[in-house]
């Protein structure tokens, strides 16, 4: 029979603990080593000439990135006006009708369309769009991005959606408001905080995709504001040029880096600070 | 007289600054029932936990004790804490066995998470001893191997009782237990602690005076923290010497 | 034409047949526009199904199941078979989830478990979002620049070709990349094991590893398997790191460092300069990525809704 001691399994439990902290922090060691690279290469490339004007030439030094911060604007933007529309008004319709057969196969279309791969957005979009249109094009990647903020808008909606109390949207009927007016006026206002946080972790995610980007906006090394044609973004950049064999480009990219990971970041401290703070608490 | 088993001495107990229990002196009994009796919020179930210093376990509550509990003459606050609960077993109000093993394991769970290993027949006579004694038997025998989400309430929490009897515990704290079942299955429950307090100790903690009543050899009465009152059951439902311990058995308040 | 007499007893506002009819239109109207979204909605999963499915027909016509039994992916002689690259994917996926497992479930323990509040939860809570955060080809990108020379110094001490890329590198980036969310769902799952199960535990006289080992960790079992599928489905479905790392190769992965192509990489290093039944052959891998992940998904997000409703 086998009993062991007390202070055999405080050793144990120690030790388990020890070991559990151990692997944790390793883990918070590639971050550092990330983020501190990251911020190391890239603060040295950023200047007022990096951000507003257009790269130099090969392998010469100098040079900047105006044309993809133009072009992720540019693809940011029409991501979001596809996109939010159709998500709210999604995520309405199943907060509406939460046991419909319809909201059923939406909530599991939505968990779908999350799991895609991006590189498919891409191939896809560009079967739809780029090739009818004989061109790649911007427009050609605020849908593959728009696509792919839809899952994250729609789901942010409706959870918080599903929180305005019913209590709620009975006393606006009860005054005799229409079914629409109800929601414009009451429910919306009262799931803002909602769409907020979708829509800024939607952007902060598309930002930094690339794959969807490389058969659709495809990339272009000149400014281009018409959306009809093939334009650049910052991941495009950071692609292209970290593969390349110039280490001024290099140089370049892990500016470029760092302004996406800044901007990242950015977008994820507003969202915590800033919109949680304007959500109703009932 | 019967021997003390549990002793507190001065026992002040807190929830952060919040004084919850204030200084409490009480015997414990061996092999008798002592139910804690008291309204709501008066501090009994607190004062329960800290019998098997389980209230250290939740660290977000800041739960601290000042003053002695003596196992035997063993002051427990010495002892390691593992060894206090390996002696003073706990049944919980809500039942609660573990839904990823079976019954037979649900029983030694103890040994198992003591990390005591026996020979299998040696566990296989803990099981069935266990779930005699607490009339579970005749009605599980044939599914010991099955995880215990088909029993009803009642039989869960006999399954519970059945697992601090296996670890042979000097006492027994029992927090409501009854509360979550219905009349039949809470019946049952107070005819086998009856049977049980010949081996073990019991200190129960119940909201229902008619079950103190019923069940209990001594009974204390707890009102804001303190100890009102304490004696013979028999004494203290028929000649309460406090005039609040009067008021709660006559249904004046809580 | 009014709906009620001038003088009437209740005094409510008289409304207008007329503008009646209006509101239930715009009502009608805004009906219609919501279900009109959340059909397009769905539209948008059965259109990406159809046309990787009508786009790829040809392929499949032509090499019938051919396409999952042979094993050359040659364009240039129309010989086109999907096993590499299903190989490339499975050993990287499953290659860094093995490596993510140790560190991404000590995370999830150490903040279901033991830190469940306080600054250093706060702390590691905020880490771990900004790695999940980071784009996948800033990781290629750190990749190429740290981990790549490092590998090579590593195959050159073994003797070997110092590709740099491959298999390995790629599972490394992958496993730092899945660590994160693993981390991140794990530890939902652990804080969801009922306190008073870990209590009846305790008050048994269980150490707090023992109360882990044998009760929270049993009972979060089916959650933790679905955590493991649903990272899978991301490193499945990752492409730019693991384009940026793997080196490219069409062969079958003899090693962990040989070089490869996963089913993503394929279709990024080489879709932009196919053409014809090359195409088609890209997005018949993209078709079968489609499924890979889509059934991957789908196991487990129902193994974490049957966690989540009985444990």
């Amino acid at each position: 029979m086998k009993n062991p001691s007390v202070s055999k399994r405080m050793v144990k439990d120690h030790f388990f603990k020890g070991l559990v902290l151990f692997f944790a922090s390793l883990v918070v060691i590639p971050l550092f080593l990330l983020l501190g690279y990251i911020f190391k290469k890239g603060i040295g490339a950023i200047n007022w000439d990096f951000i507003f004007s257009m790269p130099a030439g090969v392998g010469e030094s100098g040079g900047g990135i105006v044309h993809s911060l133009t072009g992720t604007l540019i693809l940011i933007i029409i991501a979001v006006i596809l996109s939010v529309p159709v998500a709210v008004a999604t995520a309405l319709f199943i907060n509406d009708h939460p046991k419909n057969r319809i909201s059923r196969m939406i909530r599991f279309t939505v968990d779908m369309l999350q799991g895609i791969p991006s590189i498919i957005m891409g191939i896809v979009v560009y079967i739809w769009i780029v090739l009818p249109m004989k061109n790649f094009s911007a427009l050609a990647g605020g849908v593959a991005l728009g696509i792919m903020m839809l899952p994250i808008v729609i789901k942010s909606t409706e959870e918080t959606l599903k929180m305005v109390p019913e209590s709620l949207k009975e006393a606006s009927m009860a005054l005799g408001a229409p079914y629409y007016k109800t929601v414009l006026h009451v429910i919306l206002p009262a799931g803002l905080s909602g769409i907020l946080t979708g829509v800024l972790l939607g952007v902060s995610r598309i930002a930094g995709e690339t794959a969807p980007l490389l058969f659709t906006a495809f990339g272009n090394p000149f400014l281009n504001t018409n959306i009809f044609k093939p334009v650049d973004a910052l991941p495009l950049l950071i692609y292209n040029y970290s593969t390349s064999p110039y280490p001024e480009w290099h140089s370049l990219a892990w500016g470029a880096s760092f302004i996406l990971v800044a901007f990242v970041l950015i977008l994820n401290l507003i969202t915590r600070l800033v919109v949680k703070k304007w959500q109703i608490k009932y | 007289m019967a021997d003390k088993v549990l002793s507190v001495r001065g026992l002040n107990a807190y929830y952060g600054n919040k004084k919850a229990v204030l200084d409490v002196n009480v015997d414990f009994y061996k092999n008798k029932i002592t139910a804690i009796m008291g309204p709501s919020g008066c501090g009994k179930t607190t004062f329960l936990r800290c019998l098997n210093r389980i209230h250290e376990v939740n660290i977000e509550a800041r739960a601290r004790i000042e003053g002695d509990i003596f196992l035997n003459s063993e002051n427990i606050a010495r002892m390691h804490p593992i060894l206090v609960r390996r002696r003073i077993g706990m049944v919980f109000q809500k039942p609660n066995p573990f839904p990823h093993m079976t019954i037979y394991d649900n029983v030694i769970a103890g040994y198992k998470l003591n990390g005591i290993k026996k020979k299998k027949h040696e566990f296989d006579t803990i099981v069935e001893q266990s779930l005699t004694r607490t009339a579970l038997w005749g009605e599980v025998k044939d599914s010991l191997y099955d995880r215990g989400t088909f029993l009803s309430g009642g039989q869960q929490q006999r399954l519970c009782i059945a697992r601090a009897l296996a670890m042979n515990p000097d006492v027994i704290l029992l927090d409501e237990p009854t509360s979550a079942l219905d009349p039949i299955a809470t019946a049952k429950i107070e005819e086998l602690l009856n049977e049980l307090k010949e081996n073990v100790t019991i200190i129960i903690v119940t909201h229902n005076m008619a079950q103190a009543g019923r069940i209990s050899d001594y009974t204390a009465f707890f009102y804001l923290g303190e100890l009102l009152e304490y004696g013979t059951t028999e004494k203290l439902f028929t000649n309460p010497e406090n005039e609040k311990t009067e008021n709660f058995l006559t249904g004046r308040f809580g | 034409m009014t709906m009620m007499k001038a003088g009437d007893a209740r005094g409510a506002e008289a409304v207008s047949a007329s503008r009646l009819t209006s509101h239930k239109m715009k009502e009608k109207g805004f009906a219609s526009f919501l279900l009109f979204a959340g059909i397009l909605v769905l539209m948008v999963l059965g259109a990406f199904f159809v046309t990787l499915v009508l786009q790829s027909w040809p392929l499949f016509r032509e090499t019938g199941l051919s396409f999952f039994t042979t094993l050359r992916w040659a364009p240039m002689e129309e010989a086109f078979s999907v096993l590499p690259f299903l190989a490339g994917t499975l050993m990287t996926s499953l290659l860094s989830i093995l490596i993510a497992f140790p560190f991404s479930m000590a995370l999830s323990i150490l903040l279901g478990e033991y830190l469940k509040t306080g600054p250093f939860a706060a702390a590691f809570k905020s880490v771990t979002e900004l790695l999940a955060g980071i784009p996948s080809v800033i990781y290629g990108f750190w990749g190429i620049m740290i981990l790549m020379p490092l590998i090579q110094s590593l195959q050159m001490k073994l003797g070997l070709i110092p590709y740099g890329v491959g298999v390995l590198t790629a599972s490394l980036i992958l496993s730092v990349m899945i660590i994160p969310y693993a981390a991140s769902l794990g530890r939902d799952v652990i804080s969801m094991v009922p306190g008073d199960l870990k209590e009846a535990a305790y008050a048994m006289g269980a150490t707090r590893s023992e109360v882990v080992f044998h009760v929270t960790l049993p009972y979060a079992r089916s959650g933790i398997t679905a955590g493991f599928f649903l990272a899978l489905g991301r490193a499945v479905g990752e492409t730019m790191a693991v384009t940026m790392l793997i080196g490219n190769s069409n062969f079958i992965p003899r090693g962990i460092f040989s070089p490869a192509n996963t089913m993503a990489s394929v279709i990024a290093n080489e879709f932009g300069e196919a053409d014809g039944m090359h195409t088609t052959a890209l997005i018949a891998v993209g078709l079968v990525l489609m499924i890979l992940t889509g059934l991957i998904n789908y196991a487990g997000k129902s193994i974490m809704k049957r966690f989540q409703v009985g444990g």
